[in-house]
């Protein structure tokens, strides 16, 4: 039986609690005349439909939560499982490979103890939904009843659907709450565990990174888990090559376009620029893999760079920066356009040249609103993955030399994420270390480029 | 704007007499060509954007181009002689490609292909030749009395020969077929039919089209409702007190975390608790809705601020209820800014990839998927993985994948700003 069968039924269920009620709140409406009537008839049906869908849809969600160990419960006393090894990975293959047979996921069986439990699990399964779903339409039934028995022509329905409005409105955005505690909860709780096998210290300082997501756990110590040359290669991708190219060329593409640009001019680049952030990283990424690095190589090798590698810092970092050009152009525009016109219109009429104005007066002004831009841009370009997934290379290295093949953080994690070990080897679990550093590191920034923006934007204001 | 006239006397004054007048000259001509110079900066920063964003498209579309076309053989098949004894009455079933390898057609199609290409060439067709031969005799039993001339893929190695790399042996025999007319680059529609496959001239990007289409609507589904109703009560009802100063918070900076940091919430808390549904577009789309969620909000709470105070002030004097104020007359009037955000916050996510590499999306799924928790790819995915094979032949098909993404961004982005222009309302 589909999961989302007792949804379906529910639905079912509660549009014709919602007709049955319209009907009796409209022949309410014509025994008590115009004025009797406290709601409207369709504020009579939809609390019977919301009082019929809301409880029986909340057992039905946490059943579907609890109903899979129950199911898995009923299986390991059928006498097939007593063959089962006892515990660890093979035993979970072989029950998940058997539960997705019997729910009809998956057609053959790969070994023959899961095939031996295909039934159990049928059974159980068949058992279990039958449960769910009477209990679901029971407990919906009686809920609409309950309500379609309160109907009065002075029965109160508007204020009761809009209080379960206001609620279900108080629940939507706590789920922004719920998201963030969720990556917090995620990534302290993976770090906790990977901190337990190495010590803080040794990732945070050592040097050397290089672990072996298929080797043994015991063997993994603290001296191949520094992630020192990540970091480096993070910055010296995301916050230096990227921001040699984005600042400049973002900077002064949002100089020309406020100050010199013609209007007709502006109709053509703005668009432009919003293609440019728009199009998607794996195409940066692609770009910067087929295109951008095999340049690079070539002109490494041609100024006499031996070691200039085909899988580079400096490709993945030049593609990052035209795809960070956009985000620095509108940030700095935007600090730009707060600086009042009083002071741009008194340093033109002193004389100044358009250039000493902007270099002398807009650009100081706008000072703390750009410096905030570039902390976001710099937060940006830190998370990004894919162009340094496909241009910058494995190799965890300390040097600065951008002609080399570097690694970052986000490169590790999926590295270390998609392989094929185990959720609990320290390689899978750095990932979660990696990911609380990244995610500590972006949040600060965004906070305080925040925080700067708002200030600068009131001292103007 | 500032002719010299103003510019000079500032600093023309005191100069000019400790120095003469020419120096002042100089010093002005100095200024403005530094000032020319400046603006001639600014417009190369444009003009280097703009060039950098057409030759990233040059470069796809050019390599894209032929990522739709396949190396085909055109083979005369002679089925006058009786070799293959099938009933045409019996090809109309599912069965038919069965019934037709029983009957030799296999064997068949690659005789004819080494009577028309000869020994060397003949023998590299593509593994799925004969199965497209039986599908168009099922298409049109009567080929069955004529002789026909079939255009037929060719393998990868024969592909490779006829851009011109790999064996010299068959770069020679290629180009001879190729101008003897039996050997082309044809257009390859199948490619927006078929799935994944392990050889370049036989993938296909339907599988992963469908899987990102899924996924989209998980998305829409579960973040455009959410986005919606938790803009409606920050903007409108929401107390001032230190739980919405939280809620704001959480908003603004889960619009800013990494897009990975998603993909590690999805692998430890989805498929923690959905450990069956591992690359399934269900939790795809679970995940990329927590990223797109606060990029609704943030554009729903902005439109529906833009609607002004007196269409509440009015609605509530005529005895409307707060909920019904918001659902009946602010809520339609801030709809389409609300969707212009909605699709920008959606087109972010149907290019993004790097969170479903973490809930194991990199799988290769070589079949379309049947619903939203059988495994799936998804199109940036598909294109990520093509990326890494060897086969130059993929170079081209990656090329025409991101042709593919980007025309439905900008059919996506071409909605959005049709929407802004025709239905907001400037107040």
């Amino acid at each position: 039986m589909s999961p989302v069968a007792p949804f379906i039924a529910l639905l079912a269920l509660a549009l014709v609690a919602w007709l049955v009620a319209r009907g009796k709140a409209q022949a309410l409406q014509r025994g008590s005349g115009t004025r009797g009537m406290h709601s409207l008839p369709s504020y009579h049906a939809w609390f019977v439909a919301l009082a019929t869908a809301v409880p029986a849809g909340l057992f039905a969600l946490v059943w579907s939560a609890v109903s899979p160990g129950l199911v898995l419960g009923r299986v390991l006393q059928a006498p097939a499982a007593g063959a089962l090894p006892a515990f660890g990975m093979q035993r979970d293959t072989i029950l998940s490979e058997a539960h997705a047979i019997a729910a009809g996921q998956a057609e053959a069986a790969f070994t023959p103890l899961s095939r031996a439990l295909v039934p159990a699990f049928e059974q159980a399964l068949q058992h279990y939904g039958t449960i769910g779903i009477v209990i679901t339409l029971v407990l919906g039934f009686a809920g609409g009843a309950a309500a379609f028995l309160r109907l009065r022509p002075g029965f109160t329905a508007r204020t009761q659907v809009e209080r379960t409005v206001m609620a279900l409105l108080l629940v939507a955005s706590l789920v922004a709450i719920l998201t963030t505690f969720g990556i917090v909860g995620s990534l302290v709780f993976e770090t906790f565990r990977f901190f337990q096998i190495v010590s803080p210290l040794d990732f945070l300082l050592g040097t050397h990174w290089s672990p072996d997501p298929m080797g043994t756990v015991g063997l993994a110590t603290g001296e191949t888990y520094g992630a020192l040359p990540l970091f480096w290669g993070t910055i010296f991708i995301g916050a230096i090559i990227a921001m040699l190219v984005a600042i400049p060329l973002g900077m002064m593409s949002a100089i020309y376009l406020t100050q010199y640009a013609s209007a007709s001019l502006r109709k053509w680049v703005k668009p432009m620029l919003e293609i440019l952030a728009g199009i998607p990283t794996v195409v940066y990424g692609y770009f910067a893999a087929l295109t951008i690095a095999p340049a690079v190589r070539d002109f490494g090798r041609a100024i006499g760079i031996a070691s200039a590698s085909s899988e580079s810092a400096l490709a993945a970092g030049l593609v990052m920066g035209i795809m960070i050009i956009p985000f620095v152009s509108s940030m700095a525009d935007d600090s730009i356009a707060a600086v009042p016109s009083a002071m741009r219109d008194g340093s033109l009429a002193m004389g100044a040249t358009r250039y000493e104005t902007i270099r002398h007066v807009l650009v100081p002004a706008a000072l703390p609103g750009i410096v905030a831009g570039i902390m976001l841009a710099v937060s940006r370009a830190i998370g990004e993955t894919m162009i340094v997934v496909m241009a910058a290379g494995a190799t965890a290295r300390l040097t600065a030399n951008p002609f080399e093949s570097m690694t970052t953080v986000t490169f590790q994690i999926v590295a270390m994420l998609t392989g094929e070990g185990s959720f609990d080897h320290p390689a899978t679990l750095s990932a979660f270390a990696l990911g609380m550093v990244l995610f500590l590191v972006t949040l600060a920034l965004n906070v305080i480029a925040l925080r700067v923006v708002k200030r600068f934007r009131e001292a103007y204001e | 704007m500032n002719s010299p006239a103003q510019a000079s006397p500032r600093d023309a004054t005191p100069a000019m007499s400790a120095l003469g007048p020419d120096h002042a000259d100089r010093r002005l001509r100095r200024r403005y060509a530094a000032e020319r110079r400046f603006r001639a900066l600014g417009l190369a920063a444009i003009l280097f954007s703009g060039a950098m964003l057409c030759f990233l498209l040059f470069d796809m579309a050019a390599n894209g181009i032929n990522g739709f076309k396949r190396a085909e053989l055109t083979v005369e098949m002679d089925f006058t002689t009786g070799v293959l004894q099938v009933d045409p009455a019996q090809l109309e079933g599912p069965e038919s490609e069965g019934l037709l390898e029983g009957a030799g057609l296999k064997d068949m199609v690659s005789l004819a292909a080494v009577r028309t290409a000869g020994e060397i060439a003949g023998a590299e067709l593509a593994d799925t030749a004969w199965r497209e031969v039986g599908r168009k005799i099922a298409a049109d039993p009567g080929m069955l009395n004529r002789k026909v001339a079939l255009s037929v893929p060719v393998s990868d190695d024969l592909a490779a020969a006829v851009r011109g790399d790999g064996d010299p042996v068959l770069r020679k025999e290629a180009a001879r077929l190729a101008a003897e007319g039996k050997l082309h680059r044809a257009w390859d529609w199948g490619f927006l039919a078929r799935g994944d496959a392990t050889s370049p001239q036989e993938v296909g990007i339907w599988g992963a089209l469908k899987g990102s289409i899924l996924t989209m609507l998980v998305t829409l589904a579960l973040a455009f409702p959410i986005g919606v109703l938790s803009a409606v009560y920050l903007e409108e009802y929401a107390p001032r007190n230190r739980w919405t100063d939280m809620i704001e918070v959480s908003i603004n900076n889960l619009a800013a975390v990494p897009s990975i940091i998603f993909g590690l919430l999805g692998l430890a808390v989805f498929l923690w608790l959905f450990p069956n549904w591992r690359s399934a577009p269900l939790i795809g789309g679970m995940t990329l809705a927590l990223m797109t969620m606060p990029v609704i909000v943030i554009s729903g709470r902005n439109a529906i601020k833009a609607v002004p105070p007196s269409i509440r002030d009015a609605a509530l004097g005529i005895g409307a209820s707060r909920i019904q104020v918001v659902f009946h007359h602010v809520l339609p009037l801030a709809l389409p800014g609300i969707l212009t955000g909605t699709i920008i916050g959606m087109a972010r996510a149907l290019g993004e990839t790097a969170p479903l590499l973490m809930i194991g999306m990199r799988a290769f799924v070589a079949s379309p998927p049947d619903g939203l928790t059988s495994p799936s790819s998804v199109l940036p995915v598909q294109i990520f993985l093509w990326s890494d094979e060897i086969d130059r032949g993929f170079v081209e098909r990656t090329s025409a994948a991101i042709i593919v993404l980007l025309l439905f961004l900008l059919a996506m982005n071409s909605l959005a700003i049709y929407l802004r222009n025709r239905f907001e309302n400037r107040w």
